[in-house]
């Protein structure tokens, strides 16, 4: 490097330097303006996952935007003690008066213990697990009947499958998860009752390489249509475009990845309840403690339609989705058998989405192939 | 003098990794002396930031250990998650059987049972090492895949409490059981294990004949032989040592922190432990100071995120920074004219 050049990078660092401290010391004292509501926002992975962070962080952008109000926000902290220095210090050092811990492990016993310990702070959980007379009232849940939005899914992959065979990749087989395959395959199988959804558990939340090796997988064993439910879908929604088939999207939209073949994707809208929490801690309101919804409360939506959509899968999934704005859709209504042909929902018996029986879901419908 | 080079490197490498990394922020627009204090806020100000590096430095002091023990050795066991995961879900398993049982009897045993089930993890790799001549490095970190499969595999399976339903645990250990803070600082026992663990096998190490010939066996296997030492029962003695340190920490999440054995476990404090092992040259004193520097730094980690927006990524830049120059600094040792003793520095002609 040449004397000339040295200096002239000198200079221009210096410059940097100037400018870099003049807009640092000014975010920095935004940060502190005593007189707004200072919210938290906690993610377990990276806040651009194109997944569960993402569609968090979606909100926290947006509420960003309402007066009055301060976001801080801090991504990958894990379900240990870490989140509960995390919450710590957005409350000690930051001033935050509403917490959104987003990660479903982040409640017991994390935020229980950061509840007790700070009553004046409110806490906003997504998950379930908030239970009246057993946690404390500064502490809540918000969660959303995504399941709906996997029936759609469901509707619209039956439609464009001509293998007649879709593929699901879930994390772990717990109630949640089975509640989303569920609804994926009974949607596909009120269009086409020979569909079947070939499923595959990769055992955790986040493992991409596994992710992609599942999806392969899928693809070999035939299967054109495939949806998942991982932390981040982007590896799978990516395998699916660039081996040519269809793909519907889980948690955030991903039709950016995959402008060919994705066709819809279940997706949260977590503005509606970060709205509602913080509107009530401005207003000084109690904090509701548990706050659900589905298509018709806007918890959940479905991603716009891609080009591969035809004409009468839309027509069938705008049909679905109508009866559920109202409220009239029904899941899981009987007979439902599970795929080793025991029936679980009785004839006539209708399971609506409060129904707590829906919670501790352990079987797998017919036309999934798979074991839990 | 020796003392004083085995300081100023390694502190000169810290600093030389904080200049770059002042220089890395500032092309992202930040002033680096904000960020410098920043760090210091975050970290270090304040009682609450003190609490909060110190607490976050807790669990990785006895996952170091599980690198430093076999690196004396000279082996370099990289599978310290292994072993923690195991002695977590040991430690889960004997707290609930033993639930009527005194707490202290039941809290003995389950810090004996996880630090067991470490110590055989991480031996099984030393035991490859020395008989099969299996990479140590490839088989620890092959072995806690394993680890990770089996505990999931019981976590979400046979051990699982049915009223776990999304987060599948072993059943809770009753209250009496977890183990409290530390003498009323919002930091959990794990650091009192850790600091106890760490002078204990300093002197084990560097003041006892076990420890001479375990340094032996590290320094020239071949010179050990001949010398007469059992190498293999020091092999593997010393990976069961590092093992149980891991196995120990598992414990603690479990005791202290978790109340049952989840997947939370798998939180990444194995493979934290292998920086500060390396950073802390392999000494167990040295561990100390390294773990509540990386604590600090992960405890600002969040101030950085929340005042600059910076991405969390910021942080491990300054860790790979300081990793690598503590690294590169080796080179130093026995090279500085100002440590070296006169007679040495200019020698006869």
């Amino acid at each position: 490097m040449t004397e000339g050049m040295g200096s002239m990078d000198r200079r221009q660092m210096l410059k940097a330097l100037g400018a870099a401290g003049v807009v640092g010391a000014l975010g920095a004292r935004r940060a502190w303006a005593a007189d707004k509501l200072v919210i938290g926002v906690i993610y377990v992975g990276p806040r651009d996952d194109y997944g569960y962070n993402q569609a968090q962080a979606q909100a926290a952008a947006a509420i960003k935007k309402m007066p009055g109000v301060t976001v801080v926000e801090q991504e990958k902290v894990p379900e240990t003690t870490d989140v509960q220095k995390t919450m710590g210090s957005m409350i000690e050092q930051d001033g935050a008066t509403l917490l959104f811990p987003t990660s479903f492990g982040y409640f017991d016993p994390h935020i229980l213990k950061m509840a007790e310990k700070y009553p004046k702070v409110r806490f906003a959980h997504c998950g379930g697990l908030w239970t009246e007379g057993k946690h404390p009232k500064n502490a809540g849940s918000y969660f959303g009947y995504i399941d709906e939005c996997q029936y759609l899914n469901g509707v619209v992959a039956g439609h464009a499958s001509k293998s007649k065979k879709l593929g699901f990749i879930a994390a772990k087989p717990i109630p949640q998860v089975l509640r989303n395959i569920n609804a994926f395959t009974l949607g596909a199988r009120a269009v086409d009752p020979k569909i079947t959804t070939t499923l595959i558990f990769t055992g955790d939340w986040s493992l991409p390489v596994k992710e992609a090796e599942a999806a392969n997988s899928l693809i070999d064993q035939g299967v054109d249509v495939v949806t998942c439910h991982v932390d981040s879908p982007k590896v799978i929604v990516e395998t699916a475009e660039r081996r040519g088939i269809y793909v519907c999207g889980y948690h955030a939209d991903q039709a950016t990845l995959a402008p060919k073949g994705y066709l819809t994707g279940a997706e949260w809208n977590w503005l509606t309840p970060y709205t509602m929490h913080v509107k009530d801690a401005q207003a000084g309101k109690p904090l509701v403690n548990f706050l659900r919804g589905g298509l018709k409360e806007g918890f959940v939506k479905p991603s716009a339609y891609g080009k591969a959509v035809g004409e009468g899968a839309r027509k069938k999934a705008d049909a679905v989705k109508a009866q559920m704005l109202k409220g009239d859709f029904v899941i899981f209504k009987g007979p439902i058998k599970d795929n080793t042909s025991k029936t679980v929902i009785d004839q006539g018996v209708a399971q609506k989405q409060t129904d707590v029986v829906l919670e501790q879901m352990g079987y797998l419908v017919e036309g999934v192939i798979g074991k839990v | 003098m020796k003392a004083a080079e085995t300081l100023a490197i390694p502190v000169g490498a810290l600093l030389a990794a904080m200049a770059l990394f002042g220089l890395f922020v500032a092309v992202l627009g930040h002033n680096p002396l904000e960020v410098y204090a920043l760090i210091y806020r975050g970290a270090f100000a304040s009682a609450f930031s003190w609490q909060n590096t110190l607490a976050r430095a807790a669990p990785l002091v006895l996952t170091a250990l599980c690198v430093a023990l076999p690196a004396q050795a000279g082996l370099m066991v990289i599978g310290g998650e292994g072993a923690l995961v195991l002695g977590g879900l040991t430690a889960a398993l004997v707290g609930h059987s033993l639930a009527s049982a005194t707490p202290l009897a039941a809290q003995l045993a389950m810090a004996a049972a996880a630090m067991l089930a470490g110590a055989a993890w991480i031996a099984l790799a030393g035991a490859l090492r020395h008989w099969r001549g299996v990479n140590e490095t490839i088989s620890s970190l092959l072995l806690t895949y394993i680890a990770i499969a089996i505990f999931n595999h019981l976590v979400e399976g046979p051990l699982k409490d049915p009223a776990s339903l999304n987060k599948p645990s072993t059943t809770p250990l009753p209250e009496a059981l977890m183990i409290g803070k530390l003498f009323g600082l919002d930091v959990h026992w794990g650091l009192g294990f850790g600091v106890i663990a760490c002078l204990l096998l300093y002197v084990l190490v560097s003041h006892t004949t076990w420890g001479f010939a375990l340094r032996i066996v590290g320094g020239n296997v071949r010179a050990a032989r001949l010398a007469g030492l059992p190498v293999g029962a020091l092999v593997l003695l010393a990976c069961a040592i590092g093992g149980a340190a891991a196995g120990l920490a598992g414990m603690v999440e479990v005791a202290a922190v978790h109340g049952s054995a989840n997947a939370s476990l798998i939180a990444g404090y194995g493979y934290g432990g292998i920086l500060i092992a390396f950073i802390a040259r392999q000494n167990p004193l040295a561990i100390l100071p390294v773990s509540v520097l990386v604590g600090g730094l992960a405890a600002s980690g969040g101030m950085l995120q929340r005042r600059l927006d910076l991405p969390d990524a910021t942080v491990l830049v300054f860790q790979g920074l300081a990793f690598v120059s503590i690294l590169a600094s080796e080179a130093l040792y026995g090279r500085l004219r100002v440590f070296q003793p006169r007679a040495q520095a200019e020698p006869a002609a």
